[in-house]
């Protein structure tokens, strides 16, 4: 009976040859749905819907209490809208890398490396 | 479904509306967020029943219970197939932890890792069919949100006392600026917790709502039905990712805060 599979290569080897081959192209571990433009899009709109809400019922609130209703109202709606713009900026900055070590993208390539 | 639906409605405000649309015999996609009692119980006038949604919160903490302690019961020094698994759902949060918040972090590990493996838990038993998903209601994420700031907060309070405060005043900012970016800077703090449950809520009853859609189509179809059942299975996988994912998210945005409260940046 003939051996029909090609010898088998010593593991370690094809895996070196692999993750060469990987690293030549340029592949930094998967792409999850984290780098998608939905995602994104999903996250961005939550974070300045969420802050903006909040800062409107906090706005709210005082105005119920202190009996001035659209004075805390308009200030908090701009201070929400410029409160979801800088979550939004910092969390993009955490994606991208600019800001601390050790946020966002960082842990990802952590959980590769420790395998 | 049942006669005994509780008070608590489903989301989306046009639920009504849309079942109207949808052909006779349809179900409505929204209708899978639906509140079931199965044990009624009255404390003094507050409905406290026992619903599906209890339900599967109890079955999504007995599964952790199982996965951990039938996992680690052998204690093998070379762990199996199911040993590893344990092990390395512990690694990866204890490896979180310490990337995020540093040594200090360690004493909050019990807490951060119920949090992550009892999300995750949810999230992937709701993928199943005929069960239903804890966290696609928005009062069950802002629970274990509010949980997480209040904690937090305290954490920052009995750590720097007053100094707390501080955090609000962003570093190397004119003493000019900070009427207007202390109040931003609170705003954005106070909004964490509604940011942080509606992330896992909408993303979780986005993408059942989806699934139910996609399945309604294969129903309405018929034969051509084929076509819905293929971008179903990609949507379930996607959805797998997510329920992965949104648990993920929402562990490293407590380290973060955690890691915020301890070191106030």
């Amino acid at each position: 009976m003939r051996m029909r599979k090609p010898p088998p290569d010593d593991l370690d080897t094809r895996l070196r040859k692999a993750r060469e081959e990987l690293d030549r192209q340029g592949w930094r571990g998967p792409r999850g749905p984290r780098n998608a433009s939905f995602g994104m899009a999903l996250e961005v709109a939550i974070e300045m819907v969420g802050t903006l809400a909040v800062a409107v019922g906090i706005g709210w609130v005082l105005d119920d209490w202190l009996a001035t209703r659209p004075l805390f109202l308009v200030i908090f709606f701009f201070l929400g809208a410029a409160a979801g713009g800088l979550n939004v900026y910092r969390r993009a900055q955490r994606i991208s890398g600019v800001g601390r070590d050790g946020d966002g993208n960082g842990d990802d390539r952590d959980a590769g490396s420790r395998e | 479904m049942g006669t005994g639906t509780a008070t608590i409605a489903t989301p989306g405000p046009g639920n009504r509306a849309w079942q109207g649309s949808v052909a006779e015999g349809a179900e409505s996609p929204l209708s899978q967020f639906e509140i079931s009692t199965i044990v009624p119980i009255d404390l003094g006038g507050v409905d406290a029943s026992f619903t599906n949604a209890s339900l599967f919160m109890v079955i999504a903490i007995v599964a952790v219970t199982v996965f951990l302690v039938g996992g680690m019961s052998r204690r093998a020094v070379v762990p199996g197939r199911w040993q590893s698994m344990a092990e390395l759902a512990y690694e990866f949060v204890a490896g979180m932890i310490r990337d995020n918040v540093g040594t200090e972090g360690r004493r909050f590990f019990p807490f951060v890792f119920s949090l992550f493996m009892f999300i995750l838990f949810a999230n992937m038993l709701g993928l199943l069919p005929y069960s239903f998903t804890v966290t696609s209601h928005i009062i069950v994420t802002f629970a274990l949100a509010a949980v997480v700031f209040l904690g937090v907060t305290v954490v920052a309070l009995v750590k720097h006392g007053l100094r707390f405060f501080t955090f609000f005043m962003p570093s190397g900012v004119p003493i000019l600026m900070a009427p207007l970016l202390v109040p931003i800077e609170i705003v954005s703090y106070l909004a964490r917790p509604v940011t942080l449950s509606l992330r896992l809520f909408a993303n979780m009853m986005a993408g059942h709502t989806m699934l139910k859609v996609f399945g309604g189509f294969v129903v309405l179809l018929g034969l051509l039905g084929f076509a819905p059942v293929l971008v179903i299975v990609l949507l379930f996988g996607l959805e797998v990712v997510v329920a992965i994912l949104q648990a993920y998210v929402f562990t490293i945005l407590t380290c973060l805060y955690l890691n915020d409260a301890l070191h106030l940046h």
